[in-house]
């Protein structure tokens, strides 16, 4: 007699919290939301923040794990339980989902990179190399800074343009293959090994913003930074931008529609309180995103006082050395003087050396606004260069960045792996170790396309158009079928058998109007906005300039966008189309016998 | 007459010392910048200390040289420290070294003239002459190298641990369930089966527990 395999259960309900923070606390909240504070009006910035909390953020969250935990399945089939119709859209998360996790990790690897680099004297990034015949340093370093140059030459090895693919880079390669060893080892056993992990991931990351809190706060010039992005611009408020990133930033922030929620929830015990910590994980990742933006914009002054009294004292050194002035004699407080001063006296000299006497402002230091990789590997290894025991700092920061991606991970390849071992098909035939390896040294492959030197721009086209269009069709799809094909009043009752009480007004209300409709005009602003633009364009690095330039995509790449998106939203529609052609076909059967 | 030509020497000599002028060298001291509290007023004797050295630094790189520390001429010291100098040549007459010969010495000897004054590269500037920069300190392998190496075991132990952990319990369940269908079959042990599920799993938190029946603690009757 087969004994019936019950299905494994997290430990405890704040396994199952941790694993929603772990998972929905990850880089975005360290890289998107401080740089999206910055441009939509500082402080002001978080009142369409909450609001797009309150009417997309928690209720979605809600519904999700809802699902998860009444239907007890993976995506694919939470949604055929829902209707048979919508096992589209459980795959269509499963697509986004497996791509997602091929170039997530890279991102791991970079970390993994930088980690190890970190336990030298001096740091790798904070001086330039010097070239080959030791004169000076090396010229592409010279025209940039050392941080970019580690960034886009040591690290990426970049190529110029996205047409030149180069060699994978063995490096990148070693550290993404640990980084998917790290991510088998965690996911190896199921929730098993999950549910232990994610106490670590969820909470570290925390320890080092508080570390980090202290030491940015106490910073010399990080107050510059606090005061300058925090004071808000009313006026951003009536930019309709502000609001759409709001409730972009909030939707992905999330992690909504992978199907990493419903994978978790469905670990649940089905009287587990989903409203109580739908709530609690929404509040915690938003205030997680503010908590990181102070700790970011404190680095921010620190960097932009740091360069600001640098060039001052350039500029102060180059005067001394044209005039021979004593030394002392020019001090920043006195600079704007002795400048006119030495324009009266000795005017024609003056003039000849004004081209190289740059005007340093801070607000121009504070206005370089940065976000993604960039902030995350260039912005914040410069701060840290430039404090005391530099190293500590170092191994401190992206030992977080590995938290935050690896908590990340782990919801990704839940998402990924919980339909697999769901299906009788795999499960009966595999152990889940062997499937979640394949899973795994499958995603490695496909990753190394991301350690090439081209990598990173590929990256970025996976970033930016992988998983945004899709998702937003397929949360739409999933509320529109629960609330409506469902039906409303079925998901109540079950939520009351799960929870004991039936959810209030404002969960119906958001549900039925208030997220899909947000969701809908998300979703057609962007549609137009990618329609408008016509080409897309993105970032190269020049090393002759040794700077970002902007260039078109090529043909293929577009194309690569163009499937990526499809391939994740076209699961919908086929996947109705198949069952109903299934259902005709065994009515026909039915009917001819 | 003696006086006149002496003068008219002098002022050749110092001819030679000027701005931009041929062989002629700058320098420049950045003192208050290096040594903060601890600097020193740059005065005569510091300026004999520097003809000292330039001599001392001609003397060492030929060994035919014969400079004299009255061969070295200073010249336009500014405030901020800075100055020219020449080295003049004592055999022909009021001529200067060749500049190439200049820059070599002191290139070779500039590790003890920094040190003289207690200066390094970036505050002791001949401005004509570049340093060579020191190479960074690169150990035989790679820091990085050694540090992945470490992780990467323990990674791997700990993943070879976890499958054949996981193995090893397959076995253990599998020998149980063979050694229970074995009993069953021998009829010795009771088994109280509920559809095909034995209840003692029921008991587990892994079983489904319904809330809404969950008034009634009843116990399943045995078979």
């Amino acid at each position: 007699q087969a004994m019936e395999k019950s299905r494994p259960l997290w430990d405890n309900p704040l396994q199952f919290v941790f694993a929603c923070i772990s998972y929905a606390v990850g880089l975005g909240n360290v890289w998107r939301f401080p740089y999206l504070c910055q441009m939509y009006g500082g402080g002001g910035f978080l009142i369409p923040y909450f609001i797009m909390l309150i009417a997309e953020g928690m209720p979605l969250l809600y519904l999700e794990l809802a699902v998860g935990q009444r239907m007890r399945q993976g995506s694919i089939g939470a949604w055929k339980i829902i209707s048979p119709y919508l096992c589209g859209v459980g795959v269509a998360s499963v697509v986004v989902s497996f791509f997602l996790s091929m170039y997530y990790n890279v991102i791991n690897a970079w970390a993994f990179w930088y980690l190890f680099h970190s336990f030298q004297d001096p740091l790798p990034w904070a001086t330039c190399p010097l070239n080959s015949n030791r004169t000076g340093y090396e010229e592409e370093c010279e025209k940039t800074s050392s941080t970019q140059y580690f960034w886009y030459r040591q690290t990426l090895n970049i190529s110029p343009s996205l047409e030149v693919s180069g060699s994978v880079q063995w490096e990148q390669a070693l550290c993404l293959t640990l980084a998917w060893l790290v991510v088998y080892l965690c996911i190896l056993r199921g929730t098993e090994s999950t549910g232990k992990v994610v106490y670590v991931t969820a909470s570290l990351p925390y320890c080092v913003l508080i570390i980090y809190l202290i030491r940015g706060l106490t910073l010399h010039g990080a107050v510059n930074g606090l005061v300058y992005m925090f004071t808000p611009k009313l006026e951003q408020l009536s930019n309709p931008k502000t609001w759409i990133s709001a409730a972009t930033q909030i939707f992905f922030s999330l992690g909504l529609g992978f199907g990493s929620l419903i994978a978790f929830a469905s670990y649940n015990e089905p009287s587990n309180n989903c409203e109580r910590h739908a709530i609690i994980v929404s509040l915690i990742n938003s205030a997680t995103s503010i908590f990181a933006s102070i700790v970011t914009f404190s680095i921010y002054g620190f960097k932009a006082t740091f360069n600001y009294e640098s060039c001052i004292n350039k500029v102060i050194l180059l005067l001394m050395n044209a005039f021979d002035l004593e030394e002392g004699s020019l001090t920043a407080d006195n600079l704007n003087e002795m400048k006119d001063y030495l324009m009266a006296t000795h005017p024609q000299e003056y003039v000849q050396l004004l081209p190289q006497l740059k005007n340093c402002s801070l607000e121009a230091e504070l206005d370089t606004a940065v976000q993604g990789t960039g902030l995350a590997f260039i912005v914040y290894s410069e701060a840290i260069k430039n404090m005391e025991v530099p190293q500590l700092y170092s191994v401190l920061y992206f030992v977080m960045l590995l938290m935050l991606g690896i908590g990340s991970m782990l919801g990704n390849t839940a998402a990924i792996l919980t339909p697999l071992t769901d299906s009788r098909v795999i499960a009966t035939r595999f152990p889940k170790e062997v499937i979640s390896g394949v899973v795994c040294f499958i995603n490695c492959v496909i990753g190394l396309i991301f350690t090439m030197e081209s990598g990173s721009y590929w990256f970025d086209i996976f970033n930016d158009y992988a998983a945004t269009l899709s998702l937003l069709l397929i949360v739409l799809v999933e509320t529109i079928a629960v609330c409506y094909i469902y039906g409303i009043r079925r998901f109540e009752k079950d939520l009351h058998n799960m929870i004991g009480r039936k959810p209030n007004w404002y969960w119906k209300i958001m549900w039925a109007f208030a997220s899909p409709l947000l969701i809908i005009s998300l979703f057609l602003f962007y549609l137009t906005d990618y329609i408008l633009t016509g080409t897309l364009q993105y970032q190269a690095w020049d090393a002759t300039q040794g700077q970002l330039v902007t260039k078109d995509y090529p043909g293929y790449a577009l194309a690569v966008i163009g499937l990526l998106v499809a391939a994740s939203i076209m699961c919908i529609p086929l996947g109705a189309l198949l069952t109903f052609i299934r259902k005709r076909l065994k009515r026909e059967s039915i009917s001819t016998v | 007459i003696l006086l006149l030509t002496l003068s008219v020497v002098a002022s050749a000599r110092a001819q030679l010392c000027e701005p931009d002028a041929q062989n002629a060298f700058k320098v420049r001291l950045s003192i208050k910048t290096a040594l903060g509290d601890d600097a020193y007023a740059w005065d005569a004797n510091e300026e004999y200390l520097f003809k000292a050295m330039v001599a001392f630094a001609m003397r060492r790189y030929s060994s035919k040289s014969t400079t004299q520390i009255s061969d070295v001429l200073l010249c336009n010291v500014t405030d901020r420290v800075s100055f020219w100098f020449v080295v003049t040549d004592a055999s022909k007459n009021v001529t200067t070294v060749p500049g190439s010969e200049v820059e070599a010495a002191i290139r070779m000897n500039r590790n003890r003239i920094n040190s003289a004054f207690l200066l390094s590269d970036k505050t002791l500037q001949f401005l004509k002459i570049t340093s060579t920069l020191s190479p960074p300190v690169e150990p035989s392998t790679p820091v990085w190298l050694i540090v992945f190496g470490v992780v990467l075991c323990l990674i791997v132990a700990g993943i070879i641990f976890l499958i054949v952990a996981g193995i090893q319990q397959h076995k253990k369940k599998n020998k149980e369930s063979t050694e229970r269908e074995n009993l069953e079959e021998k009829g010795e042990v009771t088994l109280t089966v509920e559809n095909g599920i034995p209840c003692e799993t029921l008991d587990l938190k892994a079983g489904h527990i319904n809330g809404v029946f969950a008034a009634d603690d009843e116990r399943f009757t045995s078979l």
